[in-house]
């Protein structure tokens, strides 16, 4: 009997586990980061107050909470470089996701089409990039866009251009960073959901009088969709919130958020301001997801 | 299309490598308007590859195949007027029942409000009235089968082809569709090719049955025929159980072989060629004393004794050695069987075998 009450309470305690680490990792230092974007700044360290004592106890607490502001919040809203960035953020997002969509689903579908014995060492060759730092890489891109660089230099020699072409700090470079770092995450989950697709599933649309190329839209495609839903997902929110990328590649006229958050917090030490960036691109980015779970919910719960 | 004096399908000198496999050897096979056709064979003998071709989903390397006369060989599988119900289904999993069974329709420029009339008829047909806005996934195997059916049937295709359509379905309920889908048959007109390894449900459904063995055609005949007069030991083998006696001809009638001079009636072979006779289990009469009267009869003990309850089977150890199977049908409540040891007589009428040269 007391084995039995045992083991459940160690089951509890293992579903217990999880929680306890979004609580340790995401929760607590989310709550930190919202109270710090309800302070003020101040030349002091941190640079920052009120600063909660906990010594004092309760009236400690008390003056703390008599101390916070919504002024980080309102300044988001008083300027424009604040929206500006957050727009631009989701300009960069939306298209690298739809140009990861166009690059990443013939990769995936053929991919998914090759004789099995092929298939994990074509998975691997996508997944190969990462064996590499993911900074040098960027560098890397930096090398070949550059003035006299790779790039120029084939066209060139091509005779497509005359003269070299600024490539570097441009939204050009960034999508070619972003669409190429962030390839393996559209193509994964689409190839894993290609790859489950039942072949017989396209012979039967065949036999039913469907040309390859409708067999494709009709079949093939909506059966792909979870996974076109979870690389667009994977790719859109930390394109949202990139920073490395449009730093080393891009221009400096429009800033993404990323870069707006980090100028906050390194250069202006304007820590409450840039926690309240954080929070907002948080919030932002809950939009997508929520918009992913309905779509799920619906097709599950599609025609009793 | 019509009824013409073609045969509706016809396969000539076919054959399909795959690499240095021949699954299909120089097949050369008509199919008749409005049977109901069954290709059966064990796995691995070119029977699926067979239908495959006909779909259009394999070529063949060699040979023709023609439809009421015309080449299809090469025609791709959207385009030949012929259905498919696929062994697992094949129903599109996104789907519901109604868009499943209409999606050959959506191809064809068929209004929306034809389609709709046309699905409710064919799930009508089917008995799955009410089931349309049903997910594929909220459905039995047998209601699947269904919808398998009806998806095929729904175009009107001249052959309706089924590779093993009633193989994920238990024992019971495969026996109430095969006769479900006799009557469809029957109601509808469309010739059926139904591909299966069971020769149970071959036997109940087709009107002719054509016996594959690697990539070849045994035999191809009417169940009976196949039951009572296979082509081949090999056949006699794989439809149903049989005994085989080697022996020879000394005599017209009089067949020399290991346990003893038997006689047989009405069989034509050559004296002194070597010659197999072949008894089905049921033409054998077992009994404790030696049967009276003109009939051939060898004694043995029991070897092993089964008892299915509508029959027992036996397998009696001959004095060569050999084991020869008997069943006696349980027609009689509380009919004493025979036990493992036990001395029997084993007893046949001498038109009760059937003599095989090959």
């Amino acid at each position: 009997m007391s084995a039995k009450v045992k083991r459940v309470g160690g089951g509890r305690l293992t579903v217990l586990i999880p929680y306890l680490w979004l609580a340790a990792f995401f929760l607590v230092p989310f709550v930190i980061v919202v109270k710090i974007s309800l302070s003020e700044t101040a030349m002091a360290l941190p640079p920052y107050t009120p600063v909660l004592d906990v010594l004092a106890g309760w009236d400690g607490v008390k003056q703390f909470a008599a101390q916070l502001s919504l002024d980080s919040y309102r300044l988001l809203g008083s300027d424009e470089l604040y929206l500006n960035s957050y727009l631009k953020s989701l300009e960069v997002a939306g298209v690298s996701t739809a140009l990861l969509m166009l690059i990443g689903y013939p990769l995936a579908y053929g991919i998914a089409r090759c004789p099995r014995g092929l298939q994990p060492l074509l998975v691997m060759l996508v997944v190969l990039p990462f064996w590499t730092s993911f900074l040098i890489r960027v560098y890397a891109w930096i090398n070949i866009l550059q003035r006299d660089g790779l790039l120029n230099d084939v066209l060139m020699r091509l005779h497509l251009i005359d003269a070299p072409v600024a490539w570097l700090a441009s939204d050009t470079a960034i999508y070619i960073g972003v669409v190429y770092s962030y390839l393996p995450f559209m193509v994964l989950p689409l190839y894993a959901s290609l790859e489950k697709i039942d072949p017989s599933l396209i012979e039967a649309a065949a036999d039913l009088g469907c040309p390859r190329w409708k067999s494709f839209w009709r079949v093939t495609f909506p059966l792909s969709w979870p996974g076109l839903a979870a690389g667009a997902l994977l790719c859109f929110i930390p394109i949202t919130g990139e920073f490395v990328i449009p730093d080393l590649l891009g221009g400096s006229r429009s800033l993404m958020i990323g870069q707006t958050l980090w100028t906050e917090f390194f250069s202006n030490r304007d820590w409450p301001a840039a926690s309240a960036i954080a929070v907002a691109l948080l919030a932002l980015l809950l939009i997508p997801i929520l918009v992913y779970e309905r779509l799920q919910k619906c097709a599950i719960g599609e025609a009793p | 299309m019509g009824e013409g004096t073609a045969p509706l399908v016809r396969f000539e000198a076919v054959t399909k490598r795959f690499g240095a496999v021949t699954a299909v050897d120089r097949l050369s096979l008509d199919i008749a308007w409005g049977e109901f056709f069954a290709l059966l064979g064990p796995s691995g003998c070119g029977k699926t590859t067979l239908l495959r071709m006909l779909a259009g989903f394999e070529t063949p390397s060699e040979g023709r195949i023609l439809l009421d006369g015309e080449d299809i060989s090469g025609m791709p599988p959207h385009l030949r007027p012929v259905n498919m119900m696929f062994q697992n289904y094949a129903l599109f999993p996104h789907l519901n029942v109604e868009k499943n069974v209409g999606f050959g329709l959506r191809q064809e420029k068929v209004s929306r409000r034809e389609i709709a009339a046309r699905v409710a008829a064919m799930l009508a047909l089917v008995k799955l009235e009410g089931y349309g806005r049903r997910r594929i996934d909220q459905l039995s195997g047998g209601q699947k089968q269904r919808v398998a059916l009806a998806r095929a049937l729904i175009k009107k295709p001249s052959v309706l082809l089924l590779d093993e359509p009633l193989a994920a379905l238990d024992k019971k309920l495969r026996a109430e569709t095969q006769f479900e889908l006799m009557e469809l048959q029957r109601k509808l007109g469309t010739s059926f090719v139904i591909v299966t390894h069971d020769q149970n449900e071959a036997m109940t459904v087709a009107g002719r049955i054509a016996v594959m063995d690697r990539g070849r055609l045994a035999q191809v005949a009417s169940p009976a025929e196949v039951y009572e007069r296979p082509a081949s030991r090999w056949v006699a083998d794989f439809i149903g159980d049989v005994t085989l006696i080697e022996g020879r001809f000394s005599a017209p009638g009089v067949m020399q072989t290991m346990i003893g001079q038997l006689r047989v009636a009405g069989e034509r072979a050559a004296l002194g060629e070597t010659v197999w006779l072949a008894l089905r289990p049921e033409k054998i009469v077992i009994s404790a004393e030696r049967p009276a009267g003109d009939v051939n009869a060898v004694a043995g003990t029991v070897h092993e004794a089964g008892y299915r309850g509508d029959m027992s089977v036996y397998k009696v150890r001959l004095g060569d050695r050999s084991l020869m199977q008997a069943a006696v049908a349980n027609t009689g409540r509380g009919r004493r069987g025979f036990s493992a040891g036990e001395v029997v007589w084993l007893s046949w009428p001498a038109d009760a075998g059937m003599v095989l040269t090959q």
